[in-house]
C-alpha cells in the first residue's frame, strides 16, 4: 500500500498508509490520527482535515475544485499557499511518499 | 440462464410495513449478515447494509447515479411526482454548480455568525420546559427549536410553519413506494401545497436570510432566478423534519441511558460528539437509493446498468465491521464515518447547521438538567425514510 507521510501537530512524523483510491482524509482518521476530524465525513463542508502541502508535492496533487476553494476560508488555522482538504484528496501510486503536515487545530 | 439475482442472497423482507419501521435492527441485521450485497425480491431490488459498500456507493457517483431518483422510483421509467431536485437528484457537471453555491451558503462561517441567535433561544427554550417539567420531547423541545431557528434563519415569515412539517412528511415519504404512509401524507399536504412555493420567492423572504443569499448569487449569475426559488425550496422541504427526528431520536435515548447523559451533564463540551454518537445510533433518514447508471460492480457482484441499490444508512452505522459494539450509544465513542447525512458528493448540504441545531439544544440542556426521565412510551411517527417521532412524554429534573 503507498505510504503517506505526516507532520501531526505534536511534532511527531507518522507514515500513513493509504489504499488507492481512498481519499487521505479517511485513512488518517481511520488510523487514529492525532490532529484531524473529518466531521462532515468527506462531504467538503466542515473544513476539519485541513492539511499542509510539501511545495514539492503541490502540483501533483489533483485541481482544487471550487467547493474545496470555498471551504479553505473556513478552516480553524487560516489557509495558506499550500492548503489542502485531505478528504479530497484520493490516494493514488504517484502520490507514494507524500509530505504532509496538520495545522496546530481542525476547531 | 443465472443471472446475478440467482447468484447473490435474497433477503425476503419490506422494509417499510409499519413494524419494520418502528423497528428496523433486526432486519439491517439479516441484510448485512446475508452478504456484502442481497437482494429484495418483493421491490425487484438490490440492497446493500455494510458500512464499507454502502460508503462505497455513495462516495461512487459516476456509476451510482442520483438523476433518476434517491427513492424507489427511477425516474428513468416513471416521471416524479414533483419537478426533480437540481440539487439531490442530479449529476455532475449540473449538479456542481448547483452545490458549489449551495456549500458556500451552508459553509461553517456563515452559519459561525447565526450561533449567537441559537443559543439565546436554545436558553430560552430549556428555561420553559424546566418550568414546565413534564413535557414532550417533540413538540416542546425537538420540534419547537428548529422550526423556529431554522426557518428564522432562511428568512421565512412566523406564520403556517407547521406547513413545513407536512410537506418534508411527504417528501420523505415519497423516498420510498407508494404505500399509504405516501397517499395519506400526499393527501394531508393537499390542503396546503401551495403554501410552500410561495414562500420561496424572494419578496417572501427577509433580506439578508440564507434564503435571500440564494438570490443574491442567482442575481450574479451562478445560477438563474428559477433554481434559486428551488434550492429554497430544498432548504426547507430538507432542513427542518430531519433536524427534529435527530433531536427527538438523541432525547429518547439519552432518557434511555442515564449513565451517558450524567457524563454529559458533567461535561457540557461533549454536546457535540454526543449529538453526532446520536446520530449514528439511530440515524434519522434509513434509506436512499442510486441507480446505476452504467454497469456496476458492488464487492465482485456485476449489476446490469438501471438498477436501483438500496442503501440501508442506518444498518451501516452499526455494522460489526466498522465499529466496536455497535448496538452500544456511548458519549465517549467518536462517531466519524457515520453515514447518516449520506456521504461524497450528494452529503446532506444542511450537515453543519443540523450538527449546530443538535449542539447547541445538547449543551443548553446538558447545563441545566440534571436527568432526563421517560414517563411513559414514546410512539414513532411512520415515515417511508425517516426514523421520526410523534411524542415522547419526559419529566426533566433541573440541577
Ligand atoms: S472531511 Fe469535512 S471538509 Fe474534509
Amino acid at each position: 500500500m503507498p505510504i503517506v507521510h505526516m507532520t501531526v501537530p505534536s511534532g511527531k512524523r507518522i507514515e500513513l498508509e493509504v489504499k488507492t483510491g481512498t481519499p487521505i482524509m479517511r485513512a488518517a482518521v481511520d488510523a487514529g490520527t492525532e490532529g484531524i476530524i473529518g466531521e462532515c465525513g468527506g462531504a467538503a463542508m466542515c473544513g476539519t482535515c485541513h492539511v499542509l502541502v510539501d511545495e514539492a508535492w503541490l502540483d501533483r496533487l489533483p485541481l482544487m475544485s471550487q467547493n474545496e476553494d470555498d471551504m479553505l476560508e473556513c478552516t480553524a488555522v487560516p489557509r495558506q499557499a499550500n492548503s489542502r482538504l485531505s478528504c479530497q484528496l484520493r490516494m493514488t501510486e504517484e502520490l507514494e511518499g507524500l509530505e504532509l503536515t496538520l495545522p496546530e487545530r481542525q476547531r | 440462464m443465472e443471472t446475478v439475482i440467482d447468484k447473490i442472497p435474497h433477503v425476503d423482507v419490506d422494509p417499510w410495513t409499519p413494524e419494520l419501521i418502528d423497528e428496523p435492527y433486526e432486519m439491517h441485521e439479516l441484510v448485512r449478515e446475508a452478504g456484502p450485497v442481497a437482494y429484495i425480491p418483493k421491490y425487484d431490488l438490490f440492497v446493500v447494509g455494510r458500512h464499507a459498500e454502502v460508503q462505497a456507493v455513495l462516495t461512487n457517483w459516476e456509476t451510482f447515479i442520483s438523476s433518476a431518483g434517491v427513492g424507489l422510483a427511477n425516474f428513468r421509467h416513471e416521471a416524479p411526482f414533483r419537478p426533480k431536485s437540481i440539487l439531490l437528484e442530479a449529476d455532475p457537471p449540473d449538479h456542481t454548480v448547483v452545490r458549489t453555491v449551495i456549500s458556500r451558503i451552508m459553509s461553517p462561517k456563515n452559519l459561525q455568525q447565526l450561533r449567537d441567535l441559537f443559543e439565546a433561544e436554545a436558553i430560552t427554550m430549556v428555561d420553559r420546559v424546566l418550568e414546565k417539567r413534564q413535557v414532550d420531547g417533540v413538540k416542546d423541545i425537538a420540534e419547537y427549536f428548529p422550526l423556529k431557528v431554522f426557518p428564522d434563519a432562511v428568512g421565512l415569515e412566523t406564520e403556517g410553519r407547521d406547513n413545513l412539517l407536512l410537506y418534508g412528511d411527504m417528501v420523505f415519504n415519497a423516498l420510498g413506494p407508494r404505500n399509504e404512509l405516501f397517499e395519506r401524507s400526499m393527501e394531508k399536504l393537499k390542503p396546503v401545497s401551495s403554501w410552500i412555493m410561495d414562500h420561496c420567492t424572494r419578496e417572501a423572504l427577509r433580506p439578508g436570510g440564507l434564503g435571500h443569499l440564494i438570490y443574491e448569487a442567482a442575481d450574479k449569475g451562478e445560477i438563474n432566478q428559477d433554481q434559486a426559488a428551488m434550492l429554497v425550496r430544498s432548504f426547507l422541504s430538507a432542513g427542518v423534519d430531519t433536524t427534529i427526528g435527530g433531536i427527538a431520536n438523541i432525547l429518547l435515548t439519552l432518557a434511555r441511558h442515564p449513565a451517558e447523559y450524567a457524563k454529559l451533564h458533567a461535561n457540557p463540551a461533549l454536546a457535540r460528539q454526543t449529538f453526532e454518537e446520536g446520530l449514528r445510533y439511530e440515524s434519522i433518514v434509513q434509506t436512499i437509493f442510486r441507480t446505476t447508471g452504467k454497469p456496476a460492480e458492488i464487492a465482485g457482484v456485476s449489476i446490469d446498468e438501471d438498477r436501483k441499490v438500496l442503501t440501508l444508512l442506518g444498518s451501516a452505522n452499526r455494522d460489526p465491521r466498522k465499529w466496536s459494539e455497535p448496538n452500544r450509544f456511548n458519549v465517549e465513542r467518536n462517531p466519524v464515518g457515520h453515514v447518516t447525512f449520506g456521504a461524497g458528493i450528494h452529503g446532506c448540504v444542511g450537515q453543519m447547521i443540523a450538527r449546530m441545531e443538535g449542539e447547541i439544544v445538547l449543551r443548553a440542556l446538558a447545563k441545566k438538567v440534571k436527568r432526563i426521565e421517560l414517563t411513559g412510551r414514546h410512539k414513532r411517527h411512520h415515515n417511508n425514510s425517516l426514523r421520526a417521532m410523534h411524542s415522547l412524554p419526559l419529566e426533566l429534573v433541573p440541577a
